[in-house]
C-alpha cells in the first residue's frame, strides 16, 4: 500500500506553487538588495511611505499597545497575588511586553495593515498598467515603487515596536492602578531595574526582520498580481496571509538564535 | 495575404521615407497560444500608421513589443536603427524616452493629482530644468491637450475623455519622436473620439512624430491613419491606405469599413 501517492491531485500541485512563491521571492528578494545600492535614490517617496507606514499606523498601535500592557497586568496579577510576587507585576509585564508580545502583535498589524495595503496598491497599479507606464517611461518601477516601501517598513517596524511597548509598560502601569495605588516614577523604576540590555536588544534586531518580509512580501504580491480586478483582492489577501505566517516562523528562528547567541 | 498597393494621397510627413521602426518576423507566444506568427512590419519618419484586427489578434502586444513591455520569442524590432531585443535594460530606457505610448486607460498615477503625473516623468529626464521651467514645461503640455484648468485635480476627479487627454499630455511631455496609441478613443462619445483624434492629428503635424495607433474605430482610423495594416492570425493580412482597403476584393478586409 502507497501511503503518499506519487500524482496525488492536490498535493502535489500545492506544493509546486509554494516552491514556485519561495523561488520567486528569492529572485524579488536578490533583485531588491541589487536595486538598493544602485542609484538613483527615491528619497522623497521613502519617507512619504515611511509616514504612510509609520506615522498612519500610530493610533491603531497606541490603541492595541495600550490594550494589551492593561490585559497583560490584570491576567497576570492574580497568578502572582496567589504567591505573594505581585511586586513583580512591572517587571514581568514589561519583559514579556518587550521579548514577545508587542514584537509579534504590533509586526501583525503591520502584515494586516501595511502588507496587504502595498498588495492591493500594487495590484491595482498593475491592473492599471500605471507600472508599465512607468517602464515605457523609463522609470525603474521596482527602485520607486518596491525599494521605498521595503526599507520604509524595514525601518518603521522596528519604531511602532519601540512605541507599542512604551504605550503597553504604561497600560501595565494604569493596570495596576485599578487594585492599587502606585506611583509612576516606582513602577518605571521597577521597570528599568527588570529588563536589561539583552532583553531589548534581540527582540529590536528581530523587527527588522519583521519590517523586511512584511514589505517583501506586500511587494511581491501586488507587483506579481495577475491581470484583472480579482487579482487586486488576491494580492491583498495573500499577502497577509504570508505576511503573518512569515512573522511567525521568524520568530521562533529568533527564539533559537537569541537562545544560542546570548 | 492579400498586399495592397500603397496609394497614400493625404500622406503628407512621411515625405523621406526613413524607416524609424522596422520589424522583422516577429513571434510571440503565451503558454500554447501563438499571438504573433512572423509580423513584418516598417514605419516611416513622420508617418502615422494604423494598426486594425479582431480582439486579441495581438495588436497590443505588436506595441508592447516595440517598447520592450512584452519580450519576443523571435524576431528582430529595429527602433531608430537599433534592435531593442539585444539591449540591456539601461540601454533600452536610451530609447524608450524616444517613444510615447499611451495606454487604453490612461494608466494616469492614481495617488498622484494631475501636475505630479506630468512632473513626475519630467523631473526625471529634465534634470537641468528649474522648478519654475518645469512648471512652465508642464502647463504647456497641459494647454496643448486643452486642459490646463485641470491641472490640480486628482485622475479619479477627471471624464474618461479628460484622462485620454492628460494621458497624451503626459506622454508628450518628453517631446517624443514615435508616440504609440492603444486604442486612444475607445469608451468615449463620438464627439470625443473625434476630438482626440484631431488632436493626434494635430499633435503629428506640429510635432513631426511618427505614430503607430492601434483602434477599433474606423472614423480614428481615417481621419489619423496615413496608412493602414490590418493584423490576421497573428500576420499581417492586408496593407494600405484607408480609401484603397475599402474597395478591396476581399470580404473580411472590407467587413473593418461597413
Amino acid at each position: 500500500m502507497t501511503l503518499y501517492p506519487l500524482k496525488n491531485p492536490v498535493l502535489i500541485p500545492y506544493l509546486k506553487n509554494i516552491f514556485n512563491d519561495v523561488g520567486n521571492i528569492t529572485l524579488f528578494t536578490v533583485r531588491f538588495f541589487k536595486e538598493v545600492v544602485r542609484p538613483p535614490y527615491e528619497i522623497k517617496e521613502f519617507f512619504k511611505q515611511c509616514y504612510t507606514i509609520g506615522y498612519k499606523s500610530i493610533p491603531l498601535v497606541t490603541i492595541t499597545g495600550f490594550i494589551m500592557g492593561l490585559v497583560l497586568t490584570l491576567q497576570s496579577r492574580p497568578t502572582l497575588a496567589k504567591f505573594g510576587a505581585e511586586s513583580w507585576l512591572p517587571g514581568m509585564v514589561a519583559l514579556s511586553l518587550i521579548r514577545e508580545i508587542a514584537p509579534v502583535i504590533t509586526a501583525l498589524i503591520c502584515a494586516g495593515k501595511v502588507s496587504s495595503g502595498i498588495g492591493a496598491e500594487l495590484g491595482s497599479m498593475k491592473v492599471t498598467e500605471q507600472i508599465d507606464a512607468m517602464e515605457v517611461a523609463a522609470i525603474n518601477p521596482f527602485k520607486y515603487l518596491v525599494v521605498t516601501r521595503i526599507l520604509a517598513t524595514t525601518l518603521m517596524v522596528p519604531v511602532l515596536v519601540i512605541y507599542a511597548d512604551a504605550v503597553g509598560i504604561y497600560g501595565g502601569y494604569m493596570g495596576i492602578n485599578i487594585h492599587n495605588e502606585v506611583n509612576l516614577f516606582r513602577y518605571f523604576s521597577q521597570v528599568g531595574e527588570s529588563i536589561t540590555f539583552l532583553d531589548i536588544f534581540p527582540a529590536i534586531i528581530k523587527t527588522f526582520f519583521f519590517g523586511f518580509f512584511i514589505g517583501m512580501i506586500g511587494c511581491y504580491k501586488g507587483f506579481t498580481a495577475d491581470n484583472g480586478t480579482a487579482s487586486v483582492g488576491k494580492a491583498a489577501n495573500s499577502a497577509v496571509v504570508t505576511a503573518s505566517l512569515t512573522i511567525f516562523i521568524i520568530d521562533m528562528l529568533a527564539v533559537q538564535v537569541t537562545d544560542l547567541l546570548f | 495575404m492579400i498586399q495592397e498597393k500603397i496609394n497614400i494621397e493625404k500622406n503628407t510627413a512621411s515625405d523621406s521615407e526613413v524607416p524609424v521602426i522596422v520589424i522583422k518576423d516577429l513571434y510571440k507566444s503565451f503558454g500554447k497560444n501563438a499571438v504573433l506568427k512572423g509580423v513584418n512590419l516598417t514605419v516611416n519618419k513622420g508617418e502615422n500608421l494604423v494598426i486594425l484586427g479582431r480582439s486579441g489578434s495581438g495588436k497590443s502586444i505588436a506595441i508592447k513589443c516595440i517598447v520592450g513591455l512584452v519580450i519576443p520569442d523571435q524576431g528582430e524590432i529595429n527602433v531608430f536603427g537599433t534592435d531593442i531585443t539585444k539591449l540591456s535594460n539601461h540601454e533600452l530606457n536610451t530609447i524608450r524616452v524616444r517613444i510615447g505610448f499611451l495606454f487604453q486607460s490612461a494608466a494616469l498615477y492614481d495617488s498622484m493629482s494631475v501636475r505630479e503625473n506630468l512632473m513626475f516623468i519630467l523631473r526625471r529626464h529634465a534634470t537641468d530644468l528649474s522648478s519654475e521651467e518645469l512648471e512652465t514645461e508642464v502647463l504647456q503640455a497641459l494647454e496643448n491637450v486643452g486642459l490646463a484648468e485641470a491641472i490640480d485635480k486628482m485622475p479619479s476627479e477627471l471624464s474618461g475623455g479628460m484622462r485620454k487627454r492628460i494621458g497624451l499630455a503626459r506622454t508628450l511631455i518628453l517631446k517624443p519622436e514615435i508616440i504609440l496609441y492603444d486604442e486612444p478613443t475607445t469608451g468615449l462619445d463620438s464627439i470625443t473620439s473625434k476630438e482626440i483624434s484631431e488632436l493626434m492629428l494635430d499633435i503629428q503635424k506640429k510635432n513631426k512624430t511618427t505614430s503607430i495607433i492601434i483602434t477599433h474605430d474606423m472614423e480614428c482610423a481615417k481621419l489619423t491613419g496615413n496608412r493602414i495594416v490590418i493584423l490576421k492570425d497573428g500576420v499581417i493580412h492586408a496593407e494600405g491606405s484607408y480609401e484603397t482597403l475599402e474597395k478591396s476584393d476581399d470580404d473580411w478586409v472590407r467587413s473593418f469599413f461597413i
